[in-house]
Formats: structure tokens, sequence, C-alpha cells
């Protein structure tokens, strides 16, 4: 079987990676700073809800009843759609999803499409498939625009970018876009709109993912700000959605849970600055071609795992990633996927579907497990539990060694808050902390990389209070 | 050999996900409402907004511009001293207007939201992507309190687009700068 593209090749396991990055202070500098701003914001636009654990509660349950019925959601799903002009496709993997979209762009002689930001292609690397049989995509969403032009890669679910700073991007633009402008954010997003313009004027084919689909009325919804998002949707002659068979609403009605849902947990606003909805194809009104390619790439496998499967519940708003003490300090390049921080740190092994394979299996460790993921996920999904599990899943391929018997027990130990509470108190995870005032060393593989981690530490209290405190 | 779909089919029902209980909705599906909660949502957007009785007076700010106008607007909208252009449309002939004045389906009184849906004063999506400047009238009836009411408005098959302000984007050190692609300008006028 091809590897699954979820990871990219080649990348050091987590304790390594995450050593390397740890030395970039202008990368910590940079996600401190963003990271920084949406937490605070995320805090604000979430209280402001009175409801909000009662809609984290409908949206858990949404998803895992997707989970439950999945098939017969999907069929449901294919029947709307092709009811209203759509063409359904379906692909068991990467290689099987990109040959149907390159031969999509093909049937309508495209050797460009215009795309609208999506982690489905990023995770099947939809971009170097077309490219290699001659298709250029060309990224519409500014961070993407941004990882494009600088020839690198994604470090956040939603801002890509977001390991670049203002200064950066500036430099990146001037050069690959060979205009003068200044490194005012309003200025940049000019320069990107005059750059985009003609392309999405002229562009016939253009490829996207989808945030939801309904079942029962066959309609795909996209949330952006930028308006990108309309352009792909609206301009282009044909339109190509791809996306993973998990992304349903099986009612019209759910969506109400998730509109809500996602905007304030993603951008901190009440709501995205556009969100688009339809429904096969419309006369007269945009693309008269529609063609919604939905993808496996591991999905099943993971489906399968009692413990596991939660992670499907996920609408990527990366508020797991903006909260989480391991991603701020290492960046998202440092887990090796499309995938990063808490989500990816469960989500991408499971993917990959190999705990022999060493990245993958070092990723359940990229955590302290403090559980601020948990707490801020809208659809509840317990990272910090699933991330014990693949941790005894990735112990289990590897043979009990010394090592492993370390990482179960540690595992063990983290697994449940007063096992873990009780061990701290009992002072058997006084080793893990410093003496002067610094964390500086965690359990294997932590400690590959708390070396130079700089925090101080906790005095009195429980490390998990303390995050909550420091996380604000 | 089995097709992809029969056998991602069959691995789902392989992987026995047991049923689901019923969900809850212990949310709240009715909002308070009204045109000043709506107008200072919008406002937040760092949109235009503007309460006004008479629309044929409160457009004479368009004088002298060249705007989009879909099939279905109010005649009494069409006011002298504008160039009205008017289906059928290129799309050089709308990235070349100064702006587009449309009505709307539904709007949220919660979140400062305005659905579009093709329908009457609407028209179709590119009319309110390609000019710099969306001018849209909402009536007051139109606004519903909530996410929930709003949906419950909608007709889910028609090609609808939920506006929120001027077009922004977050990905510069995450912080909102309005103004990217879709309309940098947008104001609301809401009739009473
Ligand atoms: S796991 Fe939860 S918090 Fe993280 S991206 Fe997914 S939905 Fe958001």
């Amino acid at each position: 079987m091809a590897r699954n593209p979820v990871t990219w090749l080649g990348s050091p396991t987590f304790p390594k990676a995450a050593h390397k990055a740890l030395a970039d202070t202008q990368l910590r500098q940079n996600l401190r700073k963003a990271t920084g701003t949406i937490r605070g914001r995320r805090a604000a636009a979430v209280a402001e809800m009175t409801d909000w654990e009662q809609l984290r509660v409908a949206g858990e349950q949404i998803k895992d009843d997707v989970l439950a019925r999945l098939d017969t959601l999907l069929v449901q799903l294919e029947e709307s759609v092709t009811a209203r002009g759509g063409v359904v496709h379906w692909a068991r993997d990467a290689a099987e999803a990109n040959r149907i979209v390159l031969d999509l762009c093909r049937a309508e002689n495209a050797t460009e499409v215009v795309k609208v930001k999506s982690m489905a292609t990023a995770e099947i690397a939809l971009n170097e498939a077309l490219e290699a049989g001659g298709v250029h995509a060309i990224e519409t969403d500014l961070a993407e625009l941004i990882v494009q032009l600088g020839d690198d890669r994604p470090s956040h679910i939603l801002v890509p970018a977001i390991h670049r700073n203002r200064s950066e991007i500036r430099e990146i633009f001037q050069r690959r876009m060979g205009v003068e402008v200044s490194d005012e954010p309003a200025d940049l997003a000019e320069a990107a709109r005059v750059y985009l313009r003609e392309k999405f004027l002229t562009t016939k084919v253009a490829v996207s993912g989808a945030n939801f689909a309904v079942a029962d009325t066959g309609s795909i919804v996209v949330l952006e700000s930028e308006g990108n998002g309309r352009m792909c949707l609206t301009l282009p002659e044909t339109l190509i959605t791809v996306m993973g068979i998990e992304k349903l609403v099986p009612t019209w009605q759910d969506l109400e849970v998730f509109l809500q849902l996602l905007p304030r947990s993603s951008t901190a606003e009440r709501m995205n600055p556009y969100t688009s909805v339809w429904t096969g194809v419309t006369p007269g009104d945009g693309p008269q071609k529609f063609h919604l390619v939905l993808i496996d790439n591991g999905r099943t496998a993971t489906l399968k795992d009692s413990v596991g499967r939660q992670a499907l519940r996920c609408i990527r708003c990366s508020a797991c990633l903006n909260v989480c003490p391991v991603y701020e300090r290492t960046g998202g390049q440092s887990y090796g996927s499309v995938y990063p921080g808490p989500i990816g740190a469960i989500l991408t092994p499971q993917l990959v579907g190999d705990m022999h394979d060493p990245q993958a299996a070092s990723l359940p460790y990229a955590s302290s497990l403090c559980g601020a993921c948990f707490e801020v996920c809208p659809v509840r999904i317990d990272i910090p539990s699933v991330l014990t599990h693949l941790r005894a899943e990735a112990v289990e391929a590897k043979g009990r060694t010394a090592e492993s018997v370390a990482m179960a027990a540690a595992a063990w130990m983290f697994a449940s808050a007063s096992r873990y509470e009780k061990a701290q108190k009992a002072g058997s995870l006084a080793r893990f902390l410093a003496r002067d005032g610094r964390i500086t060393s965690l359990p294997w593989p932590g400690s590959k990389w708390t070396s130079s981690r700089d925090v101080p530490a906790p005095p009195q209290e429980s490390f998990r209070t303390w995050w909550r405190k420091n996380r604000g | 050999m089995a097709s992809a779909r029969e056998e991602i089919l069959q691995r789902i029902r392989d992987a026995r996900v047991p049923a689901a209980p019923p969900v809850v909705r212990g949310y709240l599906t009715e909002g308070p409402g009204g045109v000043e909660l709506f107008a200072e949502r919008v406002a937040d957007y760092r949109a235009v907004v503007h309460v006004v009785s008479n629309v044929p007076e409160a457009l004479e700010r368009l004088v002298g511009k060249r705007i989009v106008a879909p099939t279905g607007v109010p005649e009494e909208w069409l006011v002298d001293g504008v160039t009205w252009l008017r289906e059928p449309l290129s799309i050089e002939e709308l990235d070349g207007a100064d702006g587009v004045l449309t009505g709307c389906a539904v709007a949220i009184a919660d979140t400062g939201t305005i659905v579009l849906d093709g329908g009457e004063a609407q028209g179709r999506r590119a009319l309110t992507l390609l000019p710099d400047y969306h001018l849209c009238v909402v009536r007051a009836d139109q606004i519903a309190g909530s996410v929930p009411e709003a949906l419950a408005r909608m007709e889910p098959t028609r090609p609808l687009t939920f506006i929120s302000g001027p077009s922004a984007t977050s990905d510069i050190e995450l912080n909102r700068v309005e103004g990217v692609h879709g309309p940098r300008t947008l104001e609301v006028l809401i009739v009473t």
C-alpha cells in the first residue's frame, strides 16, 4: 500500500523536530504573539454565550450520531447531491482521490485551477499530484498563498502561515510577486487582492474543501473570511469539492449548532465574514458542473477504534492548537503533518494507521496532557484520553522494552486526573520538575525537548491548575 | 473488484459503531432580536449601518455612481442620477461597477449577519461579489433573533451567502484586517 501523505515524507520524529524548533526564537515569538491574541479573543467570544456548554454537548452528540450512521448518511448525501445535478465520486485513499481530481481537470482541459483552503486536499497532497500531472493549483487563501509562495509548509489548521510575522510575509511577497509593499497587514492583503484578481476572473476550474455537508438536502457549506472562497465557488464553470467522509451533518437544522460553535472557536468571531452554501448546480448561478469527491484515506480504520474514533468529530476549528503549551513552543511543522497540535497528535497517527512508523508513533507523546485542548474543543473530543490510548498502542507495536514500560507507566498515570494529582502529591512527579524553578525534564520523549524549554515551574499548586492559570 | 463506494461503505459497516443516543438540544433557539441589536452587531464588523424609514431618500448617496441593480429591486429604489446596471452583465461589467444594491432574504440579530438566497432583489452570487461596495437593504421584519431562527426561515437548496461585515482576513498574526477579495465596504440600510 502507498504511504499516506498525511505525514510529510522524511519528517523526523516529534521529539527530534521539536528540539530543532525550540532553538528558533523567531518562530516561538511569532507563535506566542499570535496564539496569545487569539486565546483571549476566543475566551471573550465564548463567554458571550450563556448556552455554550449545551451547544458543545449537542455538537458532540450530532457528530457521534453521524459516525454511528455514516453509511446510511453518505448514501443519502449522494442521492441528494445527484438529484440536484452534482456528481459524487468515492476515493479509498489519497492516490485514488488525486487521480479522480486530475482526471476531472483534464476533462475540462484545465492547466490551472484556483483553490480555496482545504485541509482534505492538503492531507492528500493534491497540489503536488496535480502539478505532476501538468495542472498548476493556485492557493487563494492568504495564509495558504504565503506558504505556497514561500515554498514552505503549513503550521496551523486555520492559519497555515501563523509562524510568519508581517515582515517575513512582506519579504516573501516582494520576492515572489515582484511588487513593493509595506509590512502593514492592510497593504499585504491589498497585494494579495491584486495578485489573485485576474486568476479569479479567468480560471475555469476551482477546487474546494467543505466544512459541512448536509445529508438530507445535499447542501455543502464553506466558511471563510476573505471572499476568495466565494470567488472560487461562484465564478468558475466547474467546481470540484474534496471532503472527508466524516464531514456530514444529518439535517439542515443541525447546522444551527455548528454555525455557532465554529466561528467563535476558530477566529473568535460571532460569525465569520462569509459562509457559502450550495446544493448541486443552480441554473444561471455559479458553476454549472459540480463534483463531490468523498475520501476515506484512513477514516474508516479510525472509525473501528472505539476510543480513537472521536477524533472524527473534529470540525477543524484549531482552538486546541491555540491553547496548547507544547504547540506554542514547538510550532506546527514539528508534527510533520498538515494536522499539527493536539488534534494532529491523535488524528495523524490514526490516519497513518501504522504504529511501526516511528514518526507517527511519536506524535501521541507531543503533549503534556494538561487538558486545555479538551476544555476548548467545541465537539468535546477528549484528546488527553485518546493520546493515552494511542501511547499504549505505540508501546504495543514496539514490544515491551525498558523505555516502553516507562512510557506506559507515565501514560497510565496521566490517564486519570485523580491518579495524576495523587502521584504528584506523593512526589512521584518530582523528578520531572526542576529544582531551580524550571521544568527541565519530562518522561521520554518529552525529555528530548524539555531541555530547551524555559517554563517557570509551578510552586505549590498542581501542574494542571497551574497551566490553566497560565494559559488564561 | 468492489468499487471504491462499495468498499468504503463495507468498511464503515465493519467498524460496527454502536447507535448514538438521541441528540439533546438544550441550547437556546431564540434570541432577543430587534433592530437595535442587529445594527450594533453589524457595526461591530466595521460595516456602515443606517436605520431609515424612507429607502429612496437614503439612496441619494449613490448619485453619480455606476451601481448594479439585480432583477426584482423595487422601481422606487432606482432613483435618478445613478447609472443603474441591469442584467445580463458580464464579469468585466460587474468588475467595473462602483457597487451593488440588493435586498436580502433573512438577517440575524445575534451575529449581525445578512443572508442572500438569490431571490428577489438579490440576483446571482457574482453580483454581490465583484463590485467593491455592497449596499444592502434589510427590512425590520427580515431580522431573526438567533442563528437557529434564521436557519429555519431559509430554503437550504437555494445558493446561500451569509455575510457578516466586509471581507476580512485574520491570516497575518491572527488580527482581523478588513478588505481582501470580497466587497471592501459593506453598508446596511435597516428599514423600519
Ligand atoms: S479537536 Fe476540537 S478543538 Fe481541536 S481542531 Fe478539532 S474541533 Fe477544534
